[in-house]
């Protein structure tokens, strides 16, 4: 730009390191770029709130010992049952005796063991079905996407209930019934992000340079729609939660005496009026944890949007 | 060098067919430069891909070097042509970074020397080490498509295709780049094909000027003759008169679509 | 109708606060337009589209802009709220921009869009509306008027889209239309005609014109004057036909640096950026130029 020597006030330091218009390597081409998405993430106080709950969760979830006593949330003292919150037992106790707030501590294990797995399925399913039928077109498409339409058919708790009942209860089943009508969405998503820019000079130019399918799919097309992946996967998150914290509560997720919080719920449904807080901590929990995912998710969209723009 | 006989492209068929190109022929001596010239929907681009090999229903014989080529081209043909696009945005990947752009052909053809081969390619389009590892929203328009023209060359191809490759920069800018690729041109004795509406670069840089309108090759003339007003289809006159500058006389036509 | 100059702008500052510091996108731009047709050139990054958005009020949240004196007619445009501008847009200073297919709502028909603009502005019936939506049509010389009435903007040339925005923007009657690339994404015959419209629009009805373009050539053989933008100041102001006769090196080194049929040059001119030409130029003090 003509009149780039004109700037006003440029910050100095680290941050002028990261910032620098002509970076001299590919580390620092890179950190500088998601060190902009970060600043542009940092400006929105919701998403930021979003951002502490979900790695709260993490924390928690990995330092579970250090917050709480492994023993006082699975030894059942029936003396102590149905307690009140008090210093001893800050969440009160549940039907059995033991203390709430270790098994929420714990149970945020099982959630976010949930939440990864399912991650973990669902984001390459959906990328490597809609991927190809985004690029490849023709009798490719038509394939993958009835395929698609047909997973995307299913209601995803009676599905999930089907599988559960079908394979038995369990974490490890529940997980699996969730992912399969949960990659659909992605599917459809990487495949519209893939015909935006299948057409693109620099795709034309990485075919003109002899690049393979493969190449182009990985190196080109991918990375342009992992973004939206992402962010979907972020929103989608709360829906995961409460799926499976519904399959708990039924009795078809984690089994007991694992903590998880659904399955925590319904044992508390009887005990609501009086011993409200068997049943509305972990609600609380489920709540809190399925908020912070979804303004994280709205945040990271309004910084890859202002990007995008 | 390139030879093209009867080469047609249709897209569409029955109420949305579009003959895009309609029978265009010509031939192009090694080392020279021919420029194509019409407006939007004259098919000019659409023989640019063609020849480059990125329309793989393009009908019509495309002959590189006494060889008949394919329109699905095998790798190895892909190191003689090479093309810079016309939208210096849209040409580069937004997330990745100059080296990237330029080490991907690179590592395609197992091309070894990848350092030195990339940092010849940025001296010679006029680049530096600063931008090396900058992302293409970090360059101006004109160094996007200086590194648009170093990737076209660091396979060391013969004949180098340009659709519009000055029409989105300033005039500046486009004065830098032509005199880079008349440079280019006679440093690396590179055959040219340059598409443009603008009809001043296009005399600039090549000798031979191919005029088309509605996918077809009206005429072939020079930039001589062009310069001095001696076309003679009736197409062509008018694409004269209309680079001229606004003319108050010319009066306003009604017009129905 | 008074005699005076239809704008007045004196010493116009458009500044952009950014992460790596402030940015004058506009320098102290001092003109006045008559009923005439001014030319705004210049390169990307000259700030010639920002002066032009300034005028409408245009400049997003977090640009400022500032100016001594910015007046339409009678009317103070620094002090202008959104609401203000409101008023003024359409009314008095109307806009047309380079692409119509972006310009124009996809989902209404062509003619309603024009019709809706003149019933926002006088409050007119749907058969009042739609009988000026057809005249100005008319006006811009597209024949069978009825017909286009009901094309979507996506059924349109980009020719035609440009006349429809024509017809859109002058049907409320302003006394001002700036142009902000509005041929250069259409075929050269097509701009042709494009411009002539604008010029028989804005001389019968006594309107100024902005033109707002990068190519040389075409705004100094349409204009009456022309002004030469560079880094956010005015270089060097034109009169029609005197292009050759520029002064300032950045004008001369512009015109040298275009490829010209009939005059081959085996290298072209490179213009070399003076960094002098960054240098702030004095700000208008009396009378604007």
């Amino acid at each position: 730009m003509s009149a780039a020597g004109l700037r006003i006030g440029a910050p100095a330091g680290w941050r002028g390191w990261l910032l620098d218009p002509a970076p001299t390597s590919r580390r620092q081409a890179r950190l500088g770029r998601w060190y902009r998405a970060w600043r542009g993430l940092y400006c929105n106080g919701l998403a930021m709130t979003g951002l502490v709950i979900v790695l709260a969760l993490v924390l928690v979830a990995i330092l579970a010992p250090l917050f709480a006593d492994h023993t006082a949330a699975f030894t059942q003292t029936l003396q102590e049952r149905l307690q009140p919150m008090s210093w001893a037992h800050p969440f009160g106790t549940d039907e059995l005796g033991r203390d709430i707030y270790a098994r929420v501590i714990f149970g945020s294990r099982i959630t976010l063991t949930i939440v990864a797995l399912v991650s973990a399925i669902v984001v390459p399913v959906g990328l490597g079905i809609g991927l190809p039928a985004g690029y490849f077109g023709g009798w490719i498409d038509a394939v993958l996407m009835r395929i698609t339409d047909i997973f995307l058919a299913f209601p995803r708790l009676v599905l999930a209930l089907a599988f559960a009942a079908a394979l038995g209860p369990g974490i490890e089943n529940a997980v699996i019934a969730i992912s399969l009508t949960a990659w659909p969405p992605y599917a459809r998503l990487a495949r519209a992000e893939t015909l935006t820019r299948r057409h693109a000079e620099f795709i034309e130019a990485a075919e003109l340079q002899g690049a393979s399918h493969l190449r182009i799919l990985f190196t080109q097309i991918m990375p342009l729609s992992l973004p939206s992946v992402i962010i979907r996967l972020t929103l989608d998150m709360a829906g995961i939660i409460l799926t499976a914290a519904g399959l708990g509560f039924l009795g078809l997720g984690a089994q007991p005496p694992a903590p998880e919080w659904g399955a925590m719920v319904s044992s508390g449904r009887q005990y609501l009026l009086d011993q409200w807080w068997v049943a509305t901590i972990p609600g609380l929990a489920i709540f809190i944890v399925s908020l912070g995912f979804n303004l994280l998710g709205d945040g990271l969209r309004d910084v890859a949007d202002s990007r995008a723009g | 060098m390139i030879e093209l006989e009867g080469v047609s492209v249709t897209y569409g068929a029955g109420a949305t067919l579009v003959r895009a190109a309609r029978d265009v022929s010509f031939r192009i001596a090694a080392g020279d430069a021919l420029g194509l010239v019409g407006e939007s929907g004259s098919g000019k681009s659409t023989v640019l891909r063609a020849i480059a090999g990125l329309i793989p229903h393009a009908v019509g014989s495309v002959v590189i070097n006494g060889r008949e080529l394919p329109n699905r081209r095998p790798r190895e043909s892909r190191k003689i042509i090479q093309m810079v696009f016309q939208d210096p945005y849209g040409s580069l990947h937004p997330n990745q970074t100059v080296d990237q752009v330029l080490s991907a052909p690179i590592a395609i053809h197992r091309l070894g020397n990848a350092e030195s081969r990339i940092m010849a390619a940025l001296t010679e389009v006029g680049l530096g080490r600063e931008h090396r590892y900058r992302y293409p929203h970090q360059l101006s328009g004109g160094q996007r498509q200086r590194v648009a023209i170093a990737r076209a060359l660091i396979l060391e191809p013969k004949i180098l295709l340009l659709d519009e490759p000055t029409s989105a920069l300033d005039v500046s800018v486009q004065a830098e780049i032509l005199n880079l690729l008349t440079r280019l041109r006679r440093d690396h004795g590179l055959t040219m094909l340059m598409v443009s509406h603008d009809l001043a670069v296009i005399a600039h840089i090549c000798d031979r000027i191919g005029v088309m309108h509605g996918g077809r090759l009206l005429e072939m003339t020079t930039a001589a003759a062009l310069a001095e007003g001696r076309v003679t289809d009736p197409y062509s006159q008018q694409l004269l008169r209309a680079n001229q500058g606004f003319d108050a006389s010319g009066g306003v036509i009604d017009v129905a679509a | 109708m008074s005699d005076g100059p239809l704008l007045t702008m004196r010493n116009l500052r458009v500044t952009y606060p950014g992460d790596d510091g402030d940015f004058p996108a506009v320098r102290n731009v001092s003109f006045s337009l008559g009923r005439e047709r001014l030319g705004i050139v210049g390169e990307s990054g000259s700030g010639k589209s920002t002066t032009g958005r300034a005028i409408m009020g245009l400049i997003p949240y977090p640009g400022r802009v500032e100016a001594d004196v910015m007046r339409l007619g009678e009317t103070d445009l620094t002090r202008l709220d959104e609401r203000g501008f409101r008023r003024l847009r359409g009314k008095r200073i109307a806009m047309v921009l380079q692409d119509p297919k972006f310009s124009l709502d996809p989902v209404m028909t062509v003619g309603k869009q024009i019709a809706e603009t003149h019933r926002h502005h006088f409050r007119s019936s749907k058969q009042a509306a739609r009988a000026a939506a057809l005249e100005m049509l008319e006006a811009v010389h597209i024949r069978d008027p009825a017909r286009v009435y009901n094309q979507y903007a996506h059924q349109v040339s980009g020719g035609m889209g440009q006349r429809i925005m024509i017809a859109m923007m002058l049907i409320a009657g302003p006394d001002i239309l700036i142009a902000d690339e509005p041929t250069s994404a259409l075929d050269v015959s097509v701009q042709q005609q494009v411009l002539a419209i604008m010029d028989e629009m804005v001389k019968s009805r006594g309107m100024g014109l902005i033109l707002i373009s990068h190519n040389l050539h075409l705004v100094a053989s349409f204009c009456d004057r022309v002004l030469v933008m560079y880094a956010g100041q005015i270089v060097e102001v034109c009169d029609t036909g005197r292009l050759n006769e520029a002064r300032h090196p950045y004008t001369k080194g512009l015109l040298a640096a275009l490829p010209e049929l009939g005059n081959r040059r085996i290298e072209l001119p490179q213009l070399r950026r003076d960094p002098e030409w960054l240098i702030d130029l004095p700000a208008a003090a009396g009378a604007a130029s």
